[in-house]
């Protein structure tokens, strides 16, 4: 077994080089702190707080009909338990002060003739004021409060059909007789989250923002570190070539952040019950091929920056604008068609589509090639331009 | 006071020599309205709907009609059987499928039940039960049409969108972005220049000048507290050009909020710099102690009240909490103190005691 000199030499130098920054990295307590405790409070708190989930909504009632029917109406919204009555009141003034406090997110308003109209014609409305500067989560309570009305509203169909029915056999005439009487039934199934779990889907969102934090974030600021204190100049002096000097700067963050990546997932998985359906090996592999993107993003990011304050700034705002266009926390498909068309170079949509594929749908490779291959392609260029551009600056 | 002036005059030489901090400081804002304002809708669109339909007949071809006709959905597949919808869901090739029983025109016709299974992907669930309950209703849709002399009961709820009719998404998210923005700048921005003094020990140099701590302190903030407020007129100028956002209350009482948490901020960068000895611990206890906070526990993003009542209590601690509650108040209620001196009152509480914190430990370290 005879090994070149050359490749053998790059080697070692590289091993060396690698310890060295392992060592620091080991020893600088600061960013150890931020590797380990990073993912963690990230988990612990985003699982949590990132949520649309509707509990507890506190609603003003105003009643202005007092019939059986409309407080049959607010007790069914007080008991789904996605609602809490906040107050009543007979007149409009007290809900609208309530709103205005922030008291009440929603105001129901029954108008007076409301039993009198659902007996006469069938048909009644019912007004909802919903406070839209909740965001998202009002047009959730709006959508929940609407099918507790429409829940509603069959009940009472049902306890008045056997009166109906008998009235009900007026020939309409204009209906094709092979309709009369059949009955659709629309039964929804929810896959991938039966229990609609919010922390599913944010948990896998959550570990890639964090890959993508410990990967960009500390490669840009260890090199920056590095220019800034000078010590990037005697490391120019020694033999060491460029790409050994990169291999060296990178893979310990490489492993890093994979580690990093486990002891998230190990968390997601058993404190949150994120389910595991794929294969992990294809989940680290696609994680360790979008780990080289993340990192060629923050030696790039370094070779621009003089300073560790330039790099965070840089960094950070680089990775704000990837992480809201990634589709972690608010679903792509609802941006207009040119924000779709392009996230398509955004590595952090690719690297989400694929984790929450595996992780959730349990896809297999030929699932996720078209993500992962475009994630090589930004690999290998990535890498090649943050080279270059690193020889031409340090030459 | 001319040494202060003098101070003041480094200082923004310094921010203006470092043009790559200048221009993330000044586009950041600028792009974060435009990402903002598209990123954060869930309105449901475009849905790619499969179909499985062991038999078609004339019922479900009918059915499958109405839902191209119904514009919000596009058929991206018809199968035979549920088997291959698995590789459709998990390529995202399909978002929500409805699957056919076989012989569903004759059930219908003979006044049986005809069931029809509608299965979304919930990986998010909300996007996910908001796309299965529009298949729902084009379904109930059209059956109540097609047996439309069977009158049940309807009680149909109008609903009115309070403060935010349009649900502009940018409306709700402007004032969480001044919170984000200023947390930037005026906290995170004050901790770096000051710890990097530190780092390079020119604050020893500093601090063995004439000058006294606080015209330090004062020398080292001012520059910021004018970027910061810059920043908020640039992000307040341009939401309202580019995504019309209102200002129905008080310019300047909103202007005023805005010094009072810049304050807080300050204080909070001047307290994080004094009780941190490099540039990168000061920048970690930043981001988990303003950024962080400011984006997740601030209400500007995700709703509090889903959140768990720990983070709950945490929330109150977060300052742009409460300057989201007094901002959108502001411009989107259109009311005045009366309803706010609450939520004012917290900040100011908070400026003091951070304030006070902040030149205790500064002071403890000089002596």
């Amino acid at each position: 077994m005879t090994l070149r000199g050359p490749s053998f030499a790059f080697l070692r130098r590289t091993t060396v080089l690698a310890r060295a920054e392992v060592l620091h990295v080991v020893r600088d307590r600061a960013t150890l702190a931020q590797i380990v405790m990073l993912p963690i409070i990230q988990l612990l708190v985003l699982s949590n707080a990132t949520t649309f989930t509707i509990r507890e909504t506190p609603v003003w009632v105003v009643d202005r009909d007092q019939s059986t029917e409309s407080r049959g109406l607010v007790d069914r919204l007080g008991a789904s338990g996605y609602f809490r009555i906040e107050g009543a009141s007979m007149s409009g003034e007290p809900a609208n002060e309530a709103m205005l406090r922030g008291d009440a997110t929603l105001v129901l308003t029954i108008p007076t003739d409301f039993a009198r109209d659902i007996t006469r014609t069938g048909s009644a409305p019912v007004h909802f004021d919903v406070n839209a500067e909740k965001g998202a989560a009002a047009g959730v309570v709006q959508s929940y409060a609407s099918q507790i009305v429409a829940a509603y509203a069959r009940e009472l169909e049902m306890e008045r059909r056997p009166r109906q029915s008998l009235v009900r056999d007026v020939p309409s005439g204009m209906q094709a007789p092979t309709t009369t009487g059949g009955h659709i039934e629309a039964v929804a199934r929810s896959w991938y989250n039966p229990a609609l779990n919010y922390k599913h889907f944010m948990v896998p969102g959550i570990l890639v923002a964090l890959v993508s934090m410990i990967g960009t974030l500390v490669t840009a600021q260890n090199i920056a570190r590095e220019k800034e204190m000078g010590t990037i100049e005697q490391l120019n002096v020694t033999p060491i070539t460029r790409a050994e000097f990169i291999a060296a700067k990178l893979l310990p963050f490489w492993v890093l952040a994979l580690l990093d990546l486990a002891l998230g997932l190990a968390v997601g998985h058993l404190v949150f019950g994120v389910p595991i359906r794929g294969s992990l090996l294809l989940l680290f592999a696609s994680a360790g091929v979008y780990l080289v993107v993340a990192l060629g993003i923050g030696l790039f990011i370094s070779t621009m920056v003089e300073t560790q304050q330039q790099a965070m700034f840089v960094t950070f705002f680089l990775l704000m604008i990837y992480l809201l266009m990634g589709g972690l926390f608010t679903p792509i498909d609802s941006m207009p068609r040119w924000v779709q068309l392009l996230s398509e170079l955004n590595p952090i949509r690719h690297f989400a589509t694929i984790m929450r594929r595996i992780l959730m749908k349990g896809a297999g490779l030929d699932d996720i090639a078209r993500p992962l291959g475009i994630l090589a392609l930004y690999a290998t260029l990535i890498l090649t331009v943050a080279i270059r551009r690193y020889r031409k600056q340090t030459a | 006071m001319s040494a202060l002036s003098g101070l003041l005059r480094k200082e923004v030489y310094h921010i203006l020599r470092d043009r790559r901090t200048l221009t993330v400081l000044v586009l950041l804002p600028v792009v974060q309205v435009i990402l903002f304002g598209y990123s954060i809708r869930t309105d449901v669109s475009d849905v790619r709907l499969a179909i499985v339909d062991p038999a078609p007949d004339a019922t479900t071809l009918a059915l499958r009609d109405r839902f191209t006709a119904s514009g919000v959905f596009r058929i991206v597949a018809v199968l035979r059987s549920e088997r291959e919808l698995d590789a459709l869901f998990r390529t995202d090739t399909a978002q929500v499928a409805i699957e056919f029983e076989p012989g569903f025109a004759e059930r219908v016709a003979r006044g049986e039940t005809a069931r029809l299974l509608v299965i979304g992907d919930a990986t998010e669930p909300n996007s996910g039960t908001a796309r299965q309950s529009y298949v729902t209703a084009v379904v109930q849709q059209y059956e109540s049409e097609q047996a439309g002399h069977r009158g049940g009961i309807r009680i149909l709820p109008e609903a009115r969108a309070r403060f935010n009719p349009t649900r502009a998404s940018a409306n709700l998210f402007v004032p969480g972005l001044m919170a984000l923005v200023l947390m930037i700048i005026s906290a995170l921005m004050t901790a770096l220049s000051l710890t990097r003094e530190k780092e390079t020990g020119t604050l020893e140099a500093l601090l063995v000048s004439p000058l006294r701590p606080w015209q330090i302190i004062v020398g080292k903030v001012a520059p910021y507290l004018v970027i910061g407020f810059v920043s908020v007129l640039l992000v307040l100028l341009e939401a309202r050009l580019v995504f019309h956002v209102p200002i129905r209350g008080s310019v300047t009482l909103l202007l005023a909020e805005g010094v009072l948490f810049i304050l807080v901020a300050l204080a909070l960068g001047i307290l994080i710099s004094a009780r941190t000895s490099s540039q990168r611990v000061a920048m970690m206890t930043a981001m988990l102690a303003t950024m962080l906070p400011t984006q997740i526990l601030s209400g500007f993003v995700f709703p509090l009240e889903s959140m768990p009542m720990p983070l709950q209590w945490l929330a109150n601690l977060v300052p742009a909490k409460w300057f989201v509650l007094i901002a959108r108040g502001i411009m989107l209620k259109g009311v005045g103190i009366t309803y706010l001196w609450q939520e004012t009152l917290v900040l100011v509480v908070m400026a003091l005691v951070l304030m006070t914190a902040a030149s205790r430990s500064f002071s403890a370290r000089l002596q």
